[in-house]
C-alpha cells in the first residue's frame, strides 16, 4: 500500500473578482513509502499547489488525499516542510535552537533535544554553525538549518517545495548531492517540487511530470532506474534527461504562451 | 545561551575589534561624528547670537550654559527635570503594558480588529494637545491628568504597530511552525510574539518621542512643577536664558531617551533587530 495516495485531488481558487481558477483537477498520484518522489512541472502549473494540499496547509475542492489509510485534514508533524526561500526560519533563534523548534513544541528534555538537533546539524554539514542566527547565515546554510529541522522532528515524511532554487548553481549541485546522500542514508520518503529536470533527474526515483495548467494533471511517470551516484554526463543520465525533457517540452510551451 | 564554540570567530563583531591598538580609532568612528556635530551646533549658535542677532532675547551658549550651572547648583533644574521624566516613564509603561496585548489581539484575530479599530481610528486624530482640557477637568492638575495624557500619546502608536506587525509575519513561519507540531498557543508565544517584537519597540520609539511633546504641552498648561512649569515661567517672568536652559535639558533629554532606547534594543533585543 502507497504511504500516500491522491485520489481525483482539484484544487480551485476564487479571485478578489469572484473569478474561479482550477489549478488542479483530477490529479492522481501514489507515493511509496522511502521513496524520493520528484514532481517536475512548468512554472505555474500547480506543483506548489499539490504540495500545499498535502502539507495540509490548504484543502482540495474536490477529492481526497490519504496518508497511512486516514485522510488528510490538516497540518501534521507526520509532513515536514522545506521550504524555498528563508522566510520560514525563525530569526530570533540559533541555527541549533531553529533546529530544536519541533522537538521543544513536543517537551523534549533539554539535553535529548539538543543532542539530537546537532546529530542533524552534522548530518547537514553545519557543524560549528550552530551558535550562529540566520541572518548571519548563506542561503545554502539557511537550507540546510530547514532540513536538518524537518529531520530532527522525524516526520514521517519530507515535502520539499523547490527548496534550492534559489540558491547559486554550485551550492544548488552541491546541496543535490548531499540531499541524496542524506536520503540514502535515512531512507525518508520525499516528495520534491521542482521544475528543473536536471534536479529532477540527480534526485528522483520516480517523476511525475505535469502539464502546464489551468487544470493541471500528471501527464506520466518516469521511474528512474539509477542507483547510487548519478553523474551528469553518463549515457544513462543524458537518456533520462532527453525523455523527461520531450515530455515537459510541449507543456513548457503551452505555459509561455498562456502567461503572454 | 551558550558562547560560541571556540575557535570560531564571532561574526557579528567587527573587523575593527581585533585591531588591539585601535580603541582610540575606535571611539572616534563610533562617536566621532556627534561630536563634531553638536561642537558645530554650539558654535554657529554662539556665532549667531554675538553677530547676527545681539539681543538678550537670544542668549549665546556660554550665557545659557553659566544660567544652567546656576540651575543645577540650586537644584531647580533637576527638579523640574525628575518631575517630568517620572511622569512621562509612567505613562510611557503603562501605555505600552496596555496597548501591546491590545496591538496583539488586534492583529491576531479579525472580529477584535473589527471590534476595536472605531476606537483607535476614531481616537488617535484627537492630538493628546487638544485632550489636556479634558484632562484636566477629569484629574486636575495633579500627576493623574500628566499620566492619563502620556498613556493616551502612547497607546495608539503602540497598538497600530503592534497589530501591524502581527499581520507582516511571513506565512511561512507559522505554517513551518504548524507542520513542525506546534499547538495554537505555541504558535502564539513562540512564533507570533517574538516575530512581532521588532515592531513593537518601533512603536514605543516612536511613542518616546510623543511623550516628550506632550508632557511639555501639558505643563504649560496646567501644572507646579517640569521643564514645561520653567518654560512658562520663564515666559511669565521674562526669564530667556531659563527658557533656553529648559529648551537645551529637553533636547538632550530626548536625544538621550532615544539613543538609550536604541541601545537596549541592540543589547537585550539584538536578535529581534528589524533586519533579520
Amino acid at each position: 500500500m502507497p504511504l500516500v495516495s491522491f485520489h481525483d485531488v482539484g484544487k480551485t481558487y476564487r479571485s478578489l473578482q469572484g473569478l474561479d481558477y482550477q489549478a488542479v483537477e483530477h490529479f492522481s498520484i501514489e507515493i511509496e513509502a522511502g521513496e524520493l518522489f520528484c514532481l517536475l512541472g512548468p512554472s505555474g502549473c500547480g506543483k506548489t499547489t499539490v504540495l500545499k494540499m498535502l502539507a495540509g496547509f490548504e484543502a482540495p475542492t474536490a477529492g481526497h488525499i490519504v496518508m497511512d489509510g486516514r485522510p488528510v485534514t490538516g497540518a501534521s508533524r507526520d509532513r515536514g516542510v522545506v521550504f524555498q526561500g528563508d522566510d520560514s526560519l525563525y530569526g530570533w533563534l540559533t541555527a541549533v535552537e531553529n533546529v530544536e523548534f519541533g522537538l521543544r513544541m513536543r517537551h523534549v528534555g533539554k539535553s535529548e533535544r539538543r543532542e539530537r538537533a546537532m546529530h542533524y546539524l552534522r548530518l547537514v554539514g553545519l557543524k560549528g554553525q550552530e551558535q550562529k542566527y540566520p541572518a548571519e547565515l548563506s542561503g545554502g546554510m539557511k537550507q540546510r538549518i530547514q532540513i536538518a529541522r524537518v529531520l530532527a522532528n522525524e516526520p514521517k515524511m519530507l515535502l520539499m517545495d523547490e527548496p534550492f532554487a534559489a540558491l547559486d548553481a554550485q551550492t544548488r549541485s552541491l546541496m543535490q548531492e548531499e540531499l541524496a546522500n542524506i536520503w540514502h542514508t535515512t531512507r525518508t520518503t520525499v516528495l520534491f517540487i521542482t521544475h528543473d529536470i536536471d534536479e529532477a533527474v540527480t534526485l528522483g526515483k520516480r517523476i511525475g511530470v505535469m502539464r502546464a495548467g489551468p487544470r493541471s494533471q500528471v501527464k506520466g511517470i518516469v521511474e528512474v532506474a539509477l542507483n547510487g551516484a548519478r553523474s551528469r554526463t553518463d549515457d544513462v543520465f543524458l537518456q533520462y534527461y532527453k525523455r523527461v525533457h520531450e515530455m515537459i517540452r510541449d507543456e513548457v510551451a503551452k505555459a509561455i504562451a498562456r502567461a503572454d | 545561551m551558550a558562547a560560541p564554540t571556540a575557535g570560531e570567530p564571532d561574526a557579528r563583531r567587527s573587523p575593527l575589534d581585533r585591531d588591539p591598538g585601535g580603541a582610540a580609532r575606535r571611539l572616534w568612528s563610533v562617536y566621532g561624528g556627534y561630536v563634531v556635530g553638536f561642537v558645530s551646533l554650539f558654535l554657529i549658535w554662539q556665532l549667531a547670537s554675538i553677530y547676527l542677532v545681539s539681543s538678550v532675547l537670544f542668549p549665546p551658549p556660554t550665557v545659557v550654559f553659566r544660567k544652567g550651572q546656576l540651575l543645577v547648583r540650586n537644584g531647580v533644574l533637576f527638579e523640574h527635570l525628575f518631575a517630568s521624566l517620572k511622569r512621562i516613564l509612567a505613562g510611557f509603561l503603562a501605555g505600552s503594558l496596555l496597548g501591546i496585548p491590545i496591538g496583539l489581539a488586534m492583529g491576531s484575530f479579525r472580529s477584535v480588529r473589527k471590534l476595536l479599530e472605531p476606537y483607535t481610528e476614531f481616537l488617535r486624530f484627537i492630538p493628546s494637545v487638544a485632550m489636556i482640557t479634558v484632562a484636566v477637568i477629569w484629574f486636575g492638575i495633579g500627576e493623574g491628568s500628566k499620566i492619563f495624557l502620556i498613556i493616551y500619546t502612547t497607546i495608539f502608536i503602540v497598538i497600530l504597530n503592534t497589530a501591524a506587525g502581527v499581520s507582516a509575519i511571513a506565512p511561512n513561519k507559522i505554517r513551518a511552525a504548524q507542520s513542525l507540531g506546534a499547538t495554537r498557543a505555541q504558535i502564539f508565544f513562540h512564533v507570533a510574539l517574538p516575530a512581532t517584537v521588532p515592531y513593537i519597540l518601533t512603536g514605543m520609539r516612536l511613542a518616546m518621542a510623543n511623550s516628550f511633546t506632550t508632557i511639555v504641552a501639558a505643563e504649560l498648561i496646567a501644572a507646579n512643577d517640569g521643564l514645561g512649569k520653567m518654560l512658562w515661567d520663564g515666559r511669565l517672568f521674562m526669564l530667556v536664558d531659563e527658557i533656553f536652559v529648559s529648551l537645551v535639558t529637553l533636547g538632550l533629554l530626548g536625544f538621550a531617551a532615544d539613543r538609550m532606547f536604541r541601545w537596549s534594543i541592540f543589547t537585550f533585543a539584538g536578535k529581534y533587530s528589524p533586519a533579520t
